[in-house]
């Protein structure tokens, strides 16, 4: 009997350990939010949008260009990653079981995991090695390959999402593949796709360590894509590190920007997956 | 799905398959192409070297003499610790999420806990300057003398170091394994406790048996976390202190690979310096793609199962619906 109480009691402990592990996670998620809050809410104005960085010792200024050349670094991915990663996602969507496929979905889950930092290299070997200088596009170029293995397997996912009826009355009616493609799934699975998109433009928004030696940094408005341009993570970091308290005040403002951005865009993708799932339940 | 209805059999059809296909080798072709150039950009420091690069410690730009070690050992060494700190938490909210928790409650926690996987590196990082390293600190002044001459807690009190970087660490790599963990916890089919609990088994040696049966995806999830550990270079490289020396020392400021690599890319002059540095992200290449080969195809097998166990399991009545 009291063997049988003593298990029940390792049941109860193991299973309020178990809470206590939420419990102890959700502590720096409110410590490091909190904070970022705090910290930066205060530290973001008007100014912070549409200045540029002031000299050192000058108080003020703002991250202007900083916040463009995410923006522009940002496209540039895109522009690269969401073409090759969509289409890629159909073909792993329309034919799920060939060796191919299978091979392919393994590089892409390997692929996204490769620490960027990695991915910077190459991104210089290739682009900012042969002309011997930092750009925007060698920033854009290493945003896109972390990009792409993201964009893959959410296409393929919420295409698989789509009804399977959907296809078979496409195909029923004598359609041939494309045409269905075309014509029915896309159609039917393009929310899901910018959903994908969403999350992989959130994802790299917040990458450093790929742009610091692909598109370095820039103090100054740049809209040349083969020059060095500024980046909001970029400018945080060399604020981070810098002896200055005012520079300090605006990472942190950056920071709340930064994680402001990519928590609305991570909850309107998840929200919208949500959606989807419920419209297509069979 | 597509293999339900054949469509017929067109030129239309080859084209799109092959057009489709030829974007998802351009997939493929990255990643050989990344191990590729790496490996290039990387020739005169591996042909000068050798392993004379991965077991020397010293480091010395001006002389041109590389090696590698105290980054391997700091990485490592780092990563090792976060991994102990956080698959115990992860593993507990992956159990809580799937297992434990009111219904309702399940998928609101588990997002919660998934968002420390949409905090950047950079935010993590500064948040770490800021408040953990002073807490840090704190916490090394107070230890008291005794403590202090064990290796382990050997050093001056910075703040910056091994503790501090293996702390956000394992922050930052929780979600990775919870989520994948709560995954495979989700697809162990019903019947599996049902059998404990027939048996009489509490509630906890039921989830025993879970975890046995997805023990194979289990070990997957922590790998995976492994992987994103091992790569992780913004916050580890501002509160780790860099310092390449090889030390037991939690206190002591340490160097990793990944932060070498951001910290002095763009001060390599010479192409032996870049050559040298390149190769550390070679060996990081390397191994992040076996601990991440490993962990999926873990993953996958575990999956594979699961979708044969359901196949053979009872009538469907008995059994609550979930998505393998």
């Amino acid at each position: 009997m009291s063997n049988s109480v003593r298990r029940r009691v390792v049941s109860r402990i193991a299973e309020a350990l178990c809470a206590l592990a939420v419990v102890i996670a959700l502590v720096p998620l409110v410590l490091i939010l909190g904070y970022v809050i705090k910290q930066g809410a205060g530290s973001l104005n008007w100014a912070f949008f549409t200045q540029m960085p002031k000299p050192v010792g000058e108080i003020g200024g703002g991250m202007a260009n900083a916040i463009f050349g995410t923006v522009v670094l940002i496209a540039i991915a895109s522009f690269l990653a969401v073409p090759i990663g969509c289409i890629c996602g159909i073909h792993l969507a329309e034919y799920p079981h060939t060796r191919f496929s299978s091979v392919v979905r393994f590089a892409a889950d390997v692929l996204n995991g490769v620490p960027s930092i990695v991915i910077g290299i190459v991104a210089y070997s290739l682009v900012v090695l042969p002309v011997k200088r930092f750009s925007a596009i060698a920033g854009g170029v290493a945003l896109g390959m972390l990009m792409i293995p993201i964009v893959v397997r959410t296409t393929e996912e919420l295409i698989r999402l789509v009804p399977s009826g959907l296809r078979e009355g496409a195909l029923a009616l004598g359609a041939t593949r494309t045409r269905s493609v075309i014509t029915v799934i896309l159609p039917a699975a393009l929310p899901g796709i910018l959903t994908g998109v969403l999350v992989a433009i959130a994802r790299v928004a917040g990458e450093t360590a790929p742009l610091l030696f692909t598109s370095f940094n820039n103090r100054f408005w740049s809209t040349s894509l083969v020059q060095p341009i500024g980046s909001l993570t970029v400018q945080i970091f060399t604020y981070a590190i810098s002896p200055y308290d005012d520079w300090h005040r605006q990472a942190w403002a950056g920071a709340f920007l930064l994680v402001m951005m990519i928590l609305t865009l991570s909850i309107v993708a998840r929200l919208a997956v949500r959606r989807l799932e419920r419209m297509n339940r069979p | 799905m597509a293999g339900a209805v054949k469509a017929p059999r067109s030129i239309d059809d080859r084209i799109f398959r092959f057009g489709t296909g030829v974007f998802a080798a351009i997939v493929l072709l990255l990643v050989v192409g990344i191990g590729f150039e790496l490996f290039r950009q990387s020739w005169l420091s591996i042909t000068k070297f050798g392993l004379h690069f991965w077991t020397t410690r010293t480091w010395d730009p001006v002389a041109g003499d590389f090696g590698a070690l105290p980054f391997i050992w700091g990485t490592l060494y780092s990563s090792l610790i976060a991994l102990m700190l956080s698959t115990p938490i992860a593993l507990g909210i992956a159990i809580f999420t799937s297992e434990l928790a009111p219904r309702m409650l399940r998928q609101p926690l588990a997002y919660l806990t998934e968002l420390l996987a949409a905090i950047p590196s950079i935010v993590y990082g500064l948040w770490g300057i800021f408040v953990l390293v002073p807490m840090v600190r704190r916490l090394e002044l107070a230890t008291p003398e005794w403590l202090k001459k064990v290796p382990l807690f050997h050093g001056p009190p910075l703040g910056v170091g091994m503790l501090t970087a293996a702390l956000i660490l394992a922050v930052m790599v929780i979600p990775f394994t919870s989520s994948v963990a709560r995954e495979i916890l989700k697809g162990v089919p019903m019947n599996q406790r049902e059998a404990a609990y027939a048996l009489g088994a509490t509630r906890w040696e039921a989830i025993q048996v879970a975890i046995g049966f997805g023990r194979t995806g289990i070990i997957g999830a922590i790998m995976l976390g492994l992987g994103r550990a091992l790569g992780e270079t913004m916050a580890v490289t501002m509160v780790i202190g860099n310092n390449p020396q090889i030390s037991a020392s939690l206190f002591a400021p340490q160097y990793t690979m990944s932060a070498v690599i951001a910290n002095e890319f763009t001060e390599a002059a010479d192409e032996l310096y870049l050559n040298a540095l390149v190769e550390i992200g070679l060996l990081l290449f390397i191994i992040t793609i076996a601990v991440n080969g490993i962990s999926r195809l873990l993953i996958w097998s575990m999956k594979k199962r699961v979708r044969v166990a359901a196949a053979t399991a009872p009538p469907p009545a008995l059994v609550e619906e979930r998505a393998a």
